[in-house]
């Protein structure tokens, strides 16, 4: 028997909204969210669920919406997940839940991203999104950044009686999800309802509070707290180290993505944030923070939008969606190539970027083939905009504020990935500030992780550590 | 919290504010900045600490009315609330215990001198004082930074009052008649601290200057505030703002904060015509 193809969902068509700063992808109507969901086999012991770092009853809420009960299915899905409007929206699902799906083996698997988005987003405009009436116990826990897996952290524990306070620099919640993806594929009116609901769950966030330098991590536990969460991310951005990185015209994709996406520079001068993209804008780098700068570059007007990467297409580590949404809207790939220099005018903006063409050698350690350069290959690109989508490591004022916080030589913080543990007692940490950069879906299994484990700690009255 | 409790008008372009904000003041030190926002479309923008009071639980901050922002900023009046307040951020200013300091700020620039001038005078350090400004009525804090200084010298590019000419100069002045200093300490426009680590690198004197680059996030997340110092890029916000001004590219510095000069064009002509209200 023939396996039904998935749904697909519709989207704004390519050559409209290579220039609008609308979502992208439009969402399942009720039908498709019906007809997708009747694909679902309900395994007796579902795959799926164990491709899910926060373990969503992927199954249970299917079933749900075969049976047309959609407030049930959400609230199987909020269980175990805090923000599923924005996982259903940027979850890498093609390597998570969806890669272990059965029908996988013979055709497409469920769309379960899909169907995940479309209960939530049921929900914000038909459903009841009151959070559930929990007693405190008592026991107050300190939250640093109100990302993923801060936000993540916070509301299991706050489920579960604690008094939460998150502790977030910028002034607005959200971390990655308000400051680095684009509103094209993550409104940031989903982010603010998603954090409401954190909120409505007995969370309490304090903004503009930088810790490590409004209150130390220990002046935080002299105020009372029992343990302290660092979910802080990796805000550092990396830069290449070559002539010409401190031109006029060259960003960080942080800087670049925190004018568009933060700030709203895109709608200057309503908003009151500058950016000065121009009409050839290349990007170094090749994941999902350079498709999002790129795909940002074309829609603010650039002619030509440019990747430029040093290894080949199979190595990009972007999702293959954003690769091929940005595809679809025009963006040029550049493989192979690595920049040596960043040329200026006489008046100090970038001109150009010199790249030299790269082959593959052996495997490196990450096991992708290692970028070799060829000798003499050096060729000149037209750019006015360069934006370096390269990594971010973790920010060091928490290490250097913090006795007994140990970090790596990278800057990413020591911490054990089934506990979330530091080596600082009473302290765990989760997401980015451990990993390096990764996935909203990991740092909020961290945060996950951590809750649990301190729940663990503070009813056993644990001393050990 | 961040409510307005007193405002001064110091010059016809130069406000101060003393906002209370009590966590910010019980940790702030001399050099460290805040970032603000005064409305939901606004920017982010860093100003200097200029004083401090951790018993009241206020800041002080004194900005000259340039941008977009520090014009909104100086519409805002006593019990009005800043939106967003951040800090305190950056290093603080490495001060030294004993010696002699020069301390020159031009402009607006004698604001984020004070804190550090106050510091030295409590640590007993002799302190000669240079402040200056295109005139006599943009001269600010003079009383303040006479109480500080052992000696304070007022210069005014149109010689309206005391020296006449650069702050620079008068430091070249000062050294050719035989002053001798460990340290130099300037804060003001760029071009002024450029010409002030001109004369003193001249003498082979260390000179401490703070860097007010563009920022966005202000806490070491964007880069937008790289400063090469040394042939090494520095982010002004976590590694600054204080840098040996001799090893600043200034330069590339100017450059940069020259970047939206067409955008800020088109703010401030919004501004005269009443929007961002």
């Amino acid at each position: 028997m023939a396996v039904k193809n998935r749904v697909e969902m519709p989207s704004q068509d390519p050559e409209v909204r290579r220039r609008n700063f609308k979502e992208v992808a439009l969402g399942y109507t009720e039908e498709m969210a019906l007809e997708e969901a009747s694909r679902c086999l309900n395994c007796k012991n579902p795959q799926c669920m164990q491709g899910c770092p926060v373990s969503v009853d992927i199954p249970g809420f299917i079933k749900l919406i075969k049976e047309r009960d959609y407030q049930g299915a959400i609230d199987i899905v909020k269980a175990t997940n805090s923000l599923p409007a924005v996982c259903g929206r940027v979850c890498p699902q093609e390597i998570q839940c969806e890669s272990k799906c059965i029908l996988g083996r013979r055709g497409e698997p469920v769309a379960i991203g899909r169907l995940e988005r479309f209960v939530a987003d049921w929900e914000m405009t038909n459903g009841n999104s009151d959070g559930p009436q929990v007693c405190r116990n008592g026991k107050k826990v300190a939250i640093v950044g109100a990302g993923p897996a801060g936000l993540t952290c916070g509301g299991d524990l706050a489920k579960l009686g604690y008094s939460v306070t998150i502790f977030e620099s910028l002034h607005e919640p959200g971390g990655v999800l308000m400051y680095g993806i684009p509103e094209f594929r993550l409104p940031k009116n989903i982010v603010k309802k998603e954090v409401d609901y954190v909120k409505k769950l007995g969370v309490n966030i304090e903004l503009n509070f930088v810790v490590g330098r409004t209150l130390t991590i220990d002046e935080i536990f002299e105020q009372g707290f029992d343990a302290v969460f660092v979910g802080s991310g990796a805000g550092l951005p990396m830069f290449m180290h070559i002539p010409g990185e401190n031109l006029n015209g060259v960003y960080s994709a942080n800087e670049y993505l925190t004018r568009i996406n933060l700030m709203k520079a895109y709608l200057f001068p309503e908003y009151d944030t500058p950016i000065v993209s121009g009409k050839k804008v290349v990007v170094v780098g090749a994941g999902n923070v350079a498709m999002d700068s790129v795909r940002c570059a074309l829609r603010l007007g650039a002619e030509k939008a440019m990747i430029v990467y040093r290894r080949g297409r199979e190595e990009m580590p972007a999702r293959a969606e954003e690769i091929h949404h940005a595809e679809e809207e025009g963006v040029e790939f550049h493989l192979l190539a690595n920049p040596v220099r960043i040329l200026g005018n006489d008046q100090g903006w970038v001109s150009g970027i010199e790249c030299i063409r790269m082959e593959l050698g052996e495997p490196d350690r990450s096991g992708r083939r290692r970028p070799i350069p060829i000798p003499g290959s050096e060729f000149v690109m037209e750019a006015d905009t360069v934006v370096m989508a390269l990594g971010t490591s973790p920010n060091p004022i928490l290490v250097k504020t913090t006795d007994g916080l140990n970090a790596h030589s990278w800057g990413g913080l020591v911490a054990d990935e089934h506990t979330g543990r530091t080596s600082r007692p009473r302290v765990w940490a989760g997401g980015d500030a451990v990993t390096g950069s990764a996935t909203v879906i990991l740092a909020m299994g961290a945060g996950k992780i951590a809750a649990n484990d301190i729940h663990e700690y503070l009813e056993s009255g644990e001393t050990e550590w | 919290m961040n409510e307005i409790i007193h405002k001064e008008v110091l010059t016809p372009v130069t406000k101060k504010i003393v906002v209370n904000a009590p966590l910010i003041a019980e940790k702030a030190k001399p050099g460290q900045f805040v970032m603000l926002r005064i409305r939901p479309e606004g920017e982010r923008i860093p100003l200097t600490i200029a004083d401090y009071d951790a018993e009241a639980g206020t800041i002080t901050l004194i900005y000259q009315e340039v941008g977009f922002t520090t014009i909104q900023l100086g519409k805002l009046g006593v019990s009005d609330r800043i939106m967003d307040l951040a800090g305190p951020l950056g290093l603080p200013a490495e001060l030294p215990e004993a010696g002699k300091v020069v301390a020159v700020g031009g402009g607006v620039g004698v604001a984020p001198l004070l804190p550090k001038c106050k510091e030295l005078h409590q640590r007993g350090v002799n302190l000669i004082s240079i402040i200056g400004a295109r005139s006599e009525d943009l001269i600010i804090l003079e009383d303040e930074m006479r109480e500080y200084s052992d000696e304070l010298h007022i210069c005014t590019d149109d010689g309206s009052r005391g020296f006449k000419g650069f702050v620079s100069d008068k430091l070249k002045e000062l050294i050719e008649h035989g002053l001798t200093m460990d340290e130099v300490i300037a804060i003001g426009p760029m071009l002024m601290m450029k010409a002030v680590c001109q004369v003193t690198k001249e003498y082979g004197i260390k000179t401490w200057v703070s860097m007010n680059p563009i920022m966005v996030d202000g806490t070491g997340m964007c880069g937008a505030c790289r400063v090469s110092v040394g042939g090494e890029t520095k982010f002004a916000c976590v590694d600054g703002p204080m840098f040996d001004g001799h090893l600043v590219d200034w330069t590339e510095a100017l450059r940069r904060s020259n970047a939206y000069r067409e955008q800020e064009q088109i703010a401030n002509e919004r501004c005269r015509c009443g929007g961002g209200q």
